[in-house]
């Protein structure tokens, strides 16, 4: 008998399948997850966890009896009142005759399983980028990596190259003529022998001289010498990398109700987990308004309160000092997003729109304005749920069909997600689409 | 595949360093290691081997976490697989129970194999494994090695082998000729696995090993054989053949084939070699499951049967104490609880149950028979050589030949068996046989039928094809006792059927030679 502990093998035997299921069922699993995180809390919406499909689309079929209909026979345990040729009315449902049918668990509606944060936001966010990544700029040593450069007579042992190493031994083995192991074995057994049959004394002294100064050149040719080493040679190669900013405008007035913020803060968590995943170098500027704008860190921006009246370009014009201070628009790829309820002090409707249209757009790659409205029942409080808002009418003047600039209203949680994706889904061309 | 049954785990067991205990016991106290599985496992190859006679293989036993047991689940147990998202699905499902903890895991899991590998749960304590021990190792293992089944149907020295070749062969594929072709390939494959059996067993002799060879042989010969030159030969005038009557036609093909998947591997006009390869695997490896499937009941039986009588000689040796044999009773007992047939827990008869109710059964009619055993077994009743009857069955029975024998009038008072018919045509169900003198024989042959595989599973075959001509695969599904396909699934299975064959496959559901049902779908994305 032998006993082998597999405890301490690599696991995840089954982790090469998994992600064929996962491939398999990829676009269940999608909208499994989609539908999965509408219903979360903000603070939820990266967490991995279960997500159920339906069976159907992972089913494996197979020739088998039906369940139903024919005449079959069954023997069971356990009687106690049925004596021969009773007859006792069939139970609902197929009865006792279903239980046999199926053990594998493939006999269920649906099917859940765990997915891990990676997964979940790997699916969750597919096919998401930001548009229009363009401006690169060369930065200074600390963006490089390396890149083999050839070989170097010095270098840390790590480096060590033994193949170079090797072949420059040899070559040098060769050229100076060092003796081979064999050669010196047959020499000597050459020697031996001639010994052996008392050959010539003078031929004997002559194949000792050659042992002889076979010996001594392989020791003064060494097999190895400190000249044949050599080390691979890397060399810092600076890499542009795209450096880019998101804008995040949140209007946080009054005006906007509990369920105006919640769909805003939904819209800002998707778009900062999005950018968090996808992108390691994105900054992100979190600024709020009221009649006044103020640049909040993430904490606040999403969990405080404030309230106050609306003046949209206090926003803009601290996002300009912003990029002016310290995002250069020449070296820096610019992002902004702005949610609001379309309520603006109509007074600052003209100047809103000329800051928008001739400092900002110029300065950004994409710009996206979400309004968010009320909720199905919240509407009751307006003339006509459809009119379009004061902000929502003078931003239709400057959106462009091939601007970058792009509008779109949410009322609903469901609304987000698909919203979002519509405003980052992957383009083929640079160009974003036009609002509704 | 044999598995404890499954029971939800207490608290984990820890290997810390246990000293031999002074006397005769073997352990005491739930830590086990190494050295201690050593102890006992000698101690229970004196009892299996030197008092019961059994015969099992060497034995390679592998300590495994709950995650590799969750791996093993997945891949049906065995050690190494190919990689299909299938397995990947039974992963999922499982360890998604497991973690809510509907389900706890399988103590052991032992493989039909030479020497048999066991894989035994860190977590369990010193009792149960010594309890997995007696059961995979020793019960399992005699069963595999000497049941006739087993011997005719599966190559334990080979298996592993074949499964890696298998698993490195399906690798290249999916480097060759992408990840996405192979999977398709697999999905249909494994539709048609349930009729990718040989039921009856031919001439020739399973050897795993000369498989990989052959296949590497059919490769090489058509290679050497390849000569571009007689590409451009041009066609020969086609003559006319006088068309071949069908019989001589389906003959050359061999039909009817009950093996379908066998005959598209030699037949299919559009596969690939490569492709003919991979659904041999799928098939070789259905193959060596099906006599698992014929022996379930009577496996369980030999295995719990043997690790009954183990640890209760154990015990009775004073090699294990009260404590640890009350914890083997509670674990075994609920092995073998049979729940009534209107109890909420049931779900068909347990094989573990009747299995290890029959072994002792028939021990008893051995030793001690009545009147009635004289009656009914003249053979064996009294002939007080319990354990070489009970090898006998074990090595000369499947489940339906074993309940058709020994099942005793005495076990079906014991179970209160009873035969009920339910006909589709009647209202009522009806019970047509309980434990009564008339009824013992029709219970009794009733239940064989039950553990019939050949009734179980639909009877499909290949019926004819005219390759000359328009090349419609048919196929036959002869309807017993009024049973007909499940439509939905039919449906799918022909789907990837015609996919494989290339060309529109029918399929008629007769009964009594009348046509009940046809099935017809053409190709929709064909293998190339």
């Amino acid at each position: 008998m032998h006993i082998i502990d597999r405890r301490r093998d690599p696991g995840g035997k089954s982790l090469s399948n998994r992600q064929r299921f996962i491939r398999r069922a990829r676009s269940l699993v999608r909208q499994a997850v989609r539908e999965a995180s509408a219903g979360r809390s903000i603070k939820d919406a990266d967490k991995g966890g279960e997500v159920t499909v339906p069976a159907d689309g992972v089913h494996e079929p197979s020739f088998r009896r039906s369940n139903e209909g024919g005449y079959r026979e069954r023997v069971l345990p356990g009687n106690k009142e049925f004596v021969e040729g009773d007859r006792v009315p069939r139970p609902d449902g197929g009865g006792g005759k279903g239980s046999k049918a199926s053990d594998s668990g493939d006999g269920e509606d649906e099917y859940s399983f765990a997915l891990s944060r990676q997964e979940f936001l790997e699916l969750f966010l597919e096919d998401l980028e930001l548009p229009d990544l363009a401006k690169r700029q060369v930065m200074g040593v600390e963006e490089s990596v390396p890149q083999r450069a050839g070989f170097q007579s010095s270098g840390s042992p790590s480096q060590l190259s033994i193949e170079r190493t090797m072949r420059n031994a040899m070559s040098r083995r060769i050229a100076l003529k060092r003796p081979r192991p064999d050669e010196l074995k047959a020499a000597r057994e050459a020697l031996d022998a001639l010994k052996a049959e008392e050959a010539d004394e003078e031929v004997i002294a002559k194949a000792k001289a050659e042992l002889d100064t076979m010996r001594r050149k392989m020791k003064l040719v060494p097999y190895l010498d400190p000249l044949d080493v050599r080390f691979r040679r890397f060399e810092q190669v600076p890499q542009p990398i795209a450096r880019a900013v998101m804008f995040c405008l949140m209007d946080v007035s009054g005006s906007m109700d509990q369920h105006m913020k919640d769909l805003a803060k939904r819209f800002y968590s998707l778009l900062y987990l999005f950018l968090q995943t996808r992108y390691e170098r994105v900054e992100v500027v979190f600024i709020r308004h009221t009649h006044e704008a103020r640049e909040v860190d993430e904490e606040t921006f999403f969990y405080s309160r404030e309230t106050g009246g609306t003046v949209v370009s206090t926003a803009l014009d601290e996002m300009h000092g912003i990029i002016k201070e310290r995002f250069p628009a020449d070296q820096w790829n610019v992002y902004a997003a702005q949610a609001s309820d379309g309520d603006n002090l109509p007074s600052d409707n003209v100047r809103t729109l000329g800051l928008l249209d001739n400092v900002i757009l110029p300065l950004c790659q994409f710009y996206a304005y979400l309004e968010v409205g009320h909720g199905e029942d919240g509407g009751r409080f307006r003339l006509s749920g459809d009119e379009p808002t004061g902000l929502w009418r003078a931003y239709q003047t400057i959106v462009k069909p091939d601007g970058h600039m792009a509008m779109r209203k949410v009322n609903d949680r469901r609304d987000i997600f698909p919203v979002f994706r519509d405003l980052f889904k992957k383009r083929d061309s640079a160009v974003a689409k036009g609002g509704a | 595949m044999a598995t404890a049954r499954k029971t939800t785990k207490k608290s984990t067991g820890q290997t810390s360093t246990s000293s031999p205990p002074a006397d005769n016991l073997l352990f005491t106290g739930r830590d086990w290691d190494f050295e201690l599985i050593d102890r006992v496992n000698g101690a229970i190859e004196k009892i299996a081997i030197g008092e019961m006679g059994l015969d099992p293989y060497r034995s390679q036993i592998e300590v495994i976490t709950s995650e590799q047991m969750l791996d093993a689940y997945a891949s049906t147990g065995m050690p190494l697989f190919y990689h299909h998202w299938s397995f990947g699905k039974h992963y999922a499902y499982n360890e998604s129970m497991y973690r809510k903890g509907f389900q706890g895991l399988a103590y052991e899991i032992v493989i039909n194999s030479d020497p048999c590998v066991c894989y035994i749960m860190e977590e369990n304590s010193a009792t149960m494994q010594t309890l997995v021990i007696a059961h995979a190792a020793f019960g399992h293992s005699h069963f595999f090695k000497n049941n006739y089944v087993f011997q005719q149907w599966t190559d334990a020295e080979g298996i592993t082998d074949y499964l890696s070749f298998a698993k490195k062969y399906i690798a290249q594929c999916e480097d060759k000729y992408g990840a996405q072709a192979v999977e398709r390939l697999i999905d249909s494959a494994h539709a048609l696995q349930s009729v990718g059996i040989h039921r009856y067993p031919r001439s020739r002799h399973l050897d795993l090993r000369t498989e990989r060879e052959r296949e590497q042989q059919r490769r090489e010969h058509g290679e050497a054989l390849f000569n571009d030159l007689w590409r451009t030969v041009p066609d020969a005038k086609l003559k006319r053949q006088p068309k071949p009557d069908v019989s001589r036609r389906r003959e050359l093909l061999g039909l009817p084939e009950e093996n379908v998947l066998y005959f598209l591997e030699k037949t299919a006009p559009k596969l690939a070699p490569w492709q003919r390869e991979i659904l041999r695997i799928v098939r070789i490896i259905a193959q060596y499951f099906y006599p698992q499937r014929q022996t379930k009941m009577m496996n369980e039986g030999c295995a719990t049967f043997s690790h009954y009588r183990i640890m209760t000689r154990l015990h009775e040796t004073g090699q294990i104490d009260d404590g640890s044999f009350m914890e083997f009773l509670h674990s075994h007992s609920s092995v073998v609880m049979q729940p009534d047939y209107n109890d909420p827990r049931f779900s068909g008869i347990n094989p573990y149950a009747l299995g290890f109710a029959m072994c002792q059964d028939i021990e008893r009619i051995c030793i001690e028979p009545t009147e009635e055993d004289h009656a009914w077994f003249p053979d064996i009743a009294g002939c007080n050589d319990g354990y070489g009857v009970l090898r006998d069955v074990w090595a000369n029975y499947r489940d339906e030949s074993v309940v058709l024998q020994f099942l005793s009038p005495a076990l079906i008072r014991k179970m209160g068996l009873f035969q009920i018919v339910d006909d589709e045509e009647e209202e009522d169900i009806e019970i047509a046989a309980i434990h009564n003198e008339r009824g013992y024989t029709d219970i009794r042959r009733a239940l064989a039928r039950q553990y019939d595989v050949s009734r179980i599973d639909p009877d499909i075959q290949v019926v004819d094809v005219d390759l000359a001509g328009d090349r419609r695969l048919q196929l036959r599904h002869d309807i017993v006792n009024g049973v007909s396909l499940e439509e939905e699934d039919a449906w799918r299975v022909l789907r990837h059927l015609a996919n494989l064959w290339g060309y529109p496959v029918v399929l008629e559901e007769r009964e009594n030679d009348e046509v009940r049902k046809t099935y017809e779908t053409q190709p929709s994305a064909s293998f190339e």
